[in-house]
């Protein structure tokens, strides 16, 4: 029980961790934090279907395509809206992405209704057990969909010209200028690189449950994993994802019995009430200190 | 001549007039100093040139500004950046969440070269400021005052300017570490062919490394002449407002 309960955490939790790193991605690179990050999970799984079940390719042909739709809506938002929101108040920003959560829900709405979709299989069978428990593939993939790009995020951070340049960018945008660097475009890429792991983990989502509206409701869950991990730490966010997921997995089975059904949708609530009262800047986020 | 500026005038937010009417010209490989006192328009002179004033709500409402005889008071500041002209600008600004390495290689990504060549360069800026090569891995935050103002001088040596704009580098440095600084800005000059504008407070500093000095009070050039010239006068009546640009 106990390690059944703490592997579909993990599994979970990896699902948390891939879209916290979106939002950790546009925090850093602009200091926006997006409420809208639910709804972008929701739509990227939507268009990952549209496209996979319209079009009559292989998946080596499909989902390159649509991940390439993903960026593109990405580029557009960043391009339309915040670009001209630099010097903008925060709460000015944070009910602008709230304002995108409900074009999109609208926008999904409008297109392909309210009814439950059933995901096609795209991902290739995988059958594993652990000490005489069948663990679903869905989970393994998901787990290793995370780990892969957590890997691929550090790499391309510490090695790539473009990474550096995208550090650049999120630590100081005057100096980037002087720099030759063009922050505007750091910024509409961290935007596609969010865009598409939001897709990802919305792939990974509608493979476990159904593709419909409540999709989008990831966005509010998540939450609480990012301000665990620190708003600016992608290690944060996965190891943030992994802990809410466990948590909110044991908490299921050990106190649903005890306290009702959605227990374990209530345990990341209290988790992140905790944390802004004892480490407001999460457990690896930057303390914003000033040196004269 | 490398740089012309010609009868500019600044305004920031369009009521702030910054600089009244300046001229300064640079030839190929000099070092000019900007002298004056505290809000006399130096910085604002260099941010003029080098595009950044967009950033800060200014704009240069009159005059011309030619580098390399092409005009640049129209060009936006990265590609003024691309053109050649670096600024390192006042207070330090350091990629405080980067390594020392790191900010060092942010400078040199606009380079076209090759990857052994930058790795030279590399090395070349370790000779001249051999405290960053001990602290190579360091998160740049955590140096020393003086080391901050080493590195943001030696990230931008990186990008290879031809027009190198300094704001104020002994800015709250220990004396020592000041002259240590400026010496290493001389070197620079000599070895790398580097022209320099450097904007100082502390002409005792400035003036011996420089080929030219100006004098600017109250947005205008209240004087312009050679180190030599400048030592036989009082500066501190111009610093102190007794003198004055003659309007």
């Amino acid at each position: 029980m106990f390690i059944q309960a703490l592997i579909a955490g993990i599994a979970v939790g990896s699902v948390y961790a891939l879209i916290a790193l979106g939002m950790v991605l546009i925090y850093k690179a602009s200091s926006v934090i997006n409420f809208s990050q639910g709804a972008l999970v929701m739509i990227g799984a939507y268009i990952t279907y549209a496209v996979v079940t319209g079009i009559p390719a292989p998946l080596w042909i499909t989902i390159p395509i649509a991940i390439g739709l993903s960026a593109l809506l990405g580029v557009v938002i960043e391009r339309l809206i915040f670009r001209y929101m630099t010097g903008v108040d925060l709460i000015a920003v944070i009910m602008v992405t709230l304002g995108i959560s409900f074009l999109l829900e609208g926008s999904t709405t409008a297109i392909w209704g309210t009814l439950n979709y059933s995901f096609p299989k795209i991902l290739p069978e995988m059958s594993f057990s652990l000490g005489g428990i069948h663990i679903s593939e869905v989970y393994i993939w998901s787990f290793i969909f995370s780990m892969v790009i957590l890997i691929m995020f550090t790499l391309f951070f510490k090695y790539s010209k473009i990474g550096l340049r995208m550090r650049a960018v999120a630590d100081n945008q005057k100096a980037s200028i002087s720099l030759g660097i063009h922050p505007g475009k750091m910024i509409s890429l961290s935007w596609a690189i969010s865009c598409v792991v939001a897709t990802i983990g919305g792939v990974m989502l509608a493979n476990i449950k159904l593709l419909n509206l409540g999709l989008s409701g990831i966005g509010i869950l998540v939450f609480p994993v990012v301000i665990l991990g620190g708003l600016d730490s992608i290690i944060g966010a996965v190891l943030g994802g992994f802990i809410i997921g466990i948590l909110g997995s044991l908490s299921a089975v050990y106190a649903g019995g005890l306290m009702g059904g959605a227990v374990d949708q209530v345990v990341s609530f209290v988790i992140l009430l905790i944390i802004l009262l004892v480490k407001p800047y999460g457990l690896f986020g930057t303390k914003e200190t000033l040196r004269l | 001549m490398i740089l012309d500026v010609k009868d500019i005038e600044v305004y920031y937010n369009n009521v702030i007039l910054a600089i009244e009417d300046i001229n300064i010209s640079i030839e190929q490989g000099q070092i000019v100093s900007l002298l004056g006192a505290n809000g006399a328009g130096k910085s604002t002179c260099l941010k003029a040139i080098s595009g950044l004033l967009e950033v800060e709500k200014g704009r240069v409402t009159r005059g011309e500004i030619y580098f390399e005889g092409k005009r640049v008071d129209q060009l936006g500041a990265i590609e003024r950046v691309k053109s050649g002209i670096c600024l390192v600008a006042e207070g330090r600004q350091l990629l405080k969440t980067l390594t020392v390495e790191e900010n060092l290689k942010v400078g040199s990504l606009i380079r076209k070269d090759s990857a052994s060549v930058i790795k030279d360069d590399l090395e070349r800026m370790y000779t001249y400021f051999p405290i960053l090569k001990q602290r190579a891995k360091q998160v740049s935050e955590t140096l020393s005052g003086g080391e901050q103002q080493m590195l943001v001088i030696a990230r931008t040596i990186m990008m290879r300017p031809k027009l190198l704009l300094l704001d104020e580098p002994s800015l709250g440095l220990a004396p020592l570490i000041a002259a240590a600084v400026i010496s290493e800005i001389h070197r620079i000059n000599q070895e790398l062919g580097t022209t320099i504008l450097l904007v100082e407070q502390n002409a005792a500093l400035a003036l011996p490394i420089s080929n030219k000095a100006y004098i600017i009070t109250n947005g205008r050039v209240a004087l312009c002449s050679t180190p030599e010239e400048m030592k036989k006068i009082d500066l501190r009546d111009y610093y102190l407002g007794r003198k004055r640009a003659a309007i």
